[in-house]
């Protein structure tokens, strides 16, 4: 059994200080991700997670700049887009992906922008490369407090609204006959939601962000009817994906290659193939056309 | 500005936005904004294995746009493409991290495939480019009825024998071809600024769509003509000035609109026009 587990996880694997931040930070903004993702996938609201990603990179990019904390700059472009993004009112599915889209795109502009003035008066080069990226093994462990406690925020909101974010999703008629502000509901959702992008962008990259906020839920959405233990599962299989793909991506340095695998590689093929394989085995639903 | 060099920068962006202009009224008209932002930034992991393995990159780029199309299309439901769309992306985007572990001095070119290189355009690429361009031009003609059909009354064009999913899955290959075509000129993201921008602001003008479409290509040259200029006047990026033209017209145009629809509302309550449907 010992030289079975001796293969599986290679030496130093308990022992090693970047695979300790690595686990925590990963585990943390999976729980996060996983946990608001299941209200962004049954909201459709996939385009705007994906968006607020970037628009918070173009605030990354704009803190290298400043020389304030990129966290702050993160946070703050993305927080601010959110808001863009909710006082366009747009009403349909449709009309709201484009005003997404048109903030999204003036992100994109100023991260240009940005980028072009960090590469000429700074010398941070390889900055949008690795907020594309990010690099999970990278984080440094003295932004483990704030990840903590910003998801502990977040999380607590979610669940505080949990009810409301519920009704609103599912039944936008009802809850607002019962006077709750479907509006407001949206508003506050969308901030939760730049929260926890940001928090996941930031330290392990946009692609992971987005893959930890859309695949675990969409897959734990296949599988039960009941969004609690939809939201439950999603937290689960997001952090098993990232744990799987960490220890992976660890052991793949002992791979008969040059090198190790790049954990984003790893964490979501193993997220996608999860929710492939939710889709052939999972119960069939027709996706509903919540609001 | 109009000297031998910058001369292929006009034509290329000219033919760029002319079908950016052209494929954005149906991506927006279709609701598909997110597979327009997807595609073309996820097609560069298809650049990077192509160089990878020694073969021209815009192969690369075109395989992995038709593949990203084909993913979204066949993933998708009915209704919805959004988490489809999501899952192809960052699987684009994973294996393009894992091509680039592979090599190790690409970083300058990821930068230039994100943010284009307009201003190094050389004269042997404006054929292929415009060959393209024809070719999704001919496929968007031929489409047109029907692409409009499936957009505004979906149930009714599934009545007359019109499949939404194979509407779908053409127009996101004919979207997969367009990003083939202007990724490597623009890059991936002034590619969105000119697909997007330019038709939401042309519908905020006219419901009629052929009237949007043709407005919607004038905005789309207006943008990137204008955007050059001002680059090559100021030094500061073309991508900046694209997205900060395209996003302060339409926040403009739909000021304006809002503002004069309540006035004209506001005074003719009875004969006010019936709110158009955004």
């Amino acid at each position: 059994m010992t030289g079975f587990w001796q293969g599986v996880v290679e030496p130093g694997f308990f022992s090693s200080a970047p695979v300790h931040s690595a686990v925590a930070v990963g585990a943390i903004v999976a729980v996060v991700s996983g946990m608001t993702g299941v209200f962004t996938v049954i909201r459709g609201h996939s385009f705007a997670g994906e968006a607020l990603g970037d628009i918070g990179s173009t605030g990354g990019s704009a803190s290298y700049l400043l020389g304030i904390n990129p966290l702050i700059g993160f946070l703050g472009l993305s927080v601010l887009g959110a808001g863009l993004m909710s006082a366009t009112g747009a009403r349909t599915r449709k009309a709201r992906d484009v005003e997404t889209g048109i903030v999204v795109g003036g992100a994109l502009g100023l991260a240009a922008l940005f980028l072009y003035l960090d590469t000429t008066r700074t010398s941070t080069t390889g900055a949008p490369v690795t907020i594309l990226f990010g690099s999970i093994f990278t984080v440094p462990s003295s932004t483990l407090p704030i990840v903590a406690v910003l998801g502990g925020v977040t999380l607590t909101i979610l669940l505080a609204l949990y009810r409301m974010l519920l009704l609103t999703s599912l039944n936008p008629g009802l809850a607002a006959a019962r006077g709750t502000s479907v509006r407001l509901v949206a508003v506050a959702y969308l901030a939760l939601l730049a929260v926890a992008v940001s928090l996941s962008a930031i330290t392990i990259g946009t692609i992971l962000s987005t893959a930890l906020l859309i695949g675990p839920p969409a897959t734990a959405l296949r599988l039960t009817d009941s969004p609690g233990r939809a939201t439950v599962l999603a937290a689960v299989i997001g952090v098993a994906s990232t744990w799987l793909g960490i220890l992976l991506a660890y052991d793949s340095d002992y791979w008969p290659r040059q090198h190790g695998w790049p954990a984003s590689f790893l964490i979501v093929t193993i997220i996608v193939a999860g929710y492939l394989l939710a889709r052939v085995f999972g119960r069939d639903i027709r996706q509903p056309a919540f609001g | 500005m109009f000297s031998t060099f910058y001369i292929n920068t006009w034509y290329a962006a000219t033919m760029v936005a002319f079908v950016a202009g052209t494929i954005g009224f149906f991506a927006v008209i279709r609701g598909s904004a997110f597979p327009a932002h997807a595609l073309p930034q996820g097609a560069f992991a298809g650049a990077a294995g192509a160089s990878l393995i020694g073969v021209n990159t815009i192969l690369g780029l075109g395989v992995f746009a038709l593949l990203g199309a084909i993913g979204i299309g066949v993933l998708g439901d009915r209704e919805r493409h959004d988490v489809a769309t999501a899952l192809t992306f960052v699987l684009m985007l994973g294996l393009g991290a894992f091509f680039l572990s592979l090599t190790t001095e690409y970083a300058p070119e990821i930068y230039s495939l994100l943010f284009g290189e307009i201003l190094g355009v050389a004269h042997s690429e404006l054929l292929p480019i415009a060959l393209i361009g024809v070719v999704c031009l001919a496929a968007i003609t031929i489409l047109y009825r029907p692409m409009l059909h499936s957009s505004f009354s979906p149930e009714l064009a599934e009545v007359n024998g019109t499949s939404r999913r194979r509407i779908d899955l053409a127009f996101l290959i004919i979207l997969g071809l367009v990003t083939t075509m202007t990724v490597p000129v623009v890059g991936a993201l002034l590619m969105f600024s000119l697909t997007i921008a330019p038709a939401a602001t042309a519908r905020q003008f006219t419901a009629r769509p052929a009237l949007a479409l043709a407005l919607s290509i004038l905005i789309a040259l207006a943008t990137v003509w204008t955007a050059i200029a001002i680059s090559y006047e100021t030094n500061y990026p073309i991508g900046f000035f694209v997205g900060a033209i395209g996003t302060t017209s339409y926040t403009l145009v739909k000021t304006v609109k809002g503002a004069y629809r309540r006035y004209a509302s506001g005074r003719h309550v009875m004969t006010a026009a019936p709110a158009a449907t955004t």
